[in-house]
């Protein structure tokens, strides 16, 4: 009788290391506007600088990642976030 | 027809009545170049991310209009440029999902359940402190 997958013992969990796919949220949940008012939003696309966030690191298909940019870059204006910072997270 | 959105932060060392009254001005303005206001989104004090000024705060104010040509917005810029109770203002076209957005925000569908519920909570505790009798609120609804 084989063995099938459920009785074999693995000596460590054979997930870990398997890395899951990135997508883009935009995409998957049908989002189609992003507020440029929402800050706290936005505030998941930059990093403690206030830099934004590659498109490798959020994921984000490119035309996301444009209307991205120019939501964050319409925030910094009306001063919801900062061009500069330190330590912002 | 066309759908912007004008933002625009007051100066917060003004007294209640000032702010109110350079936001009227400037709804006034808009009526008078012909545009129809859709919403006057009045977002209150906030803390500025960063100076502007001098100021570490300000009054955020958002008016979202329509209008078919749009050709007195440069006119309209200026004047809000000279206006010296206003820090900044930024100008903003919508597209089609932009509009449905903001309808869908002033009727409550957007924001997660959770952030929902704390600003209810929140909003039964200030009306509990003003009315001196406790008022039944009901979450659910």
């Amino acid at each position: 009788m084989a063995a099938t997958r459920e009785d074999v013992k693995f000596l460590s969990n054979p997930k870990i290391g398997l890395r899951r796919k990135k997508y883009c949220r935009f995409r998957k949940f049908g989002i189609k506007y992003i507020d440029y008012k929402d800050a706290d939003f936005l505030l998941q696309f930059i990093n403690e600088q206030g830099k934004l966030l590659p498109r490798r690191i959020t994921g984000n298909s490119l035309k996301y990642q444009r209307r991205v940019a120019t939501a964050v870059k319409r925030a910094r204006v009306l001063g919801m976030l900062p061009f500069v910072a330190d330590l912002m997270k | 027809m066309r759908h912007y959105e004008v933002n625009f932060i007051v100066d917060p060392v003004l007294s209640g009545d000032e702010v109110k009254s350079t936001a009227e001005i400037i709804r006034k303005d808009l009526e008078g170049y012909g545009a129809t206001i859709v919403a006057v989104d009045e977002m209150g004090l906030r803390q500025l991310a960063y100076q502007i000024n001098r100021r570490s705060s300000g009054v955020y104010f958002c008016i979202e209009f329509g209008c078919e040509v749009a050709d007195w917005l440069g006119k309209f810029e200026l004047s809000l440029k000279r206006n010296e109770r206003l820090l900044r203002f930024l100008t903003v076209k919508l597209d089609k999902y932009g509009i449905k957005y903001n309808d869908d925000k002033r009727n409550g569908l957007i924001g997660s359940k959770k952030r929902k519920e704390a600003e209810a909570a929140a909003a039964a505790a200030a009306a509990n402190e003003n009315v001196s009798a406790p008022e039944v609120v009901d979450l659910d609804a």
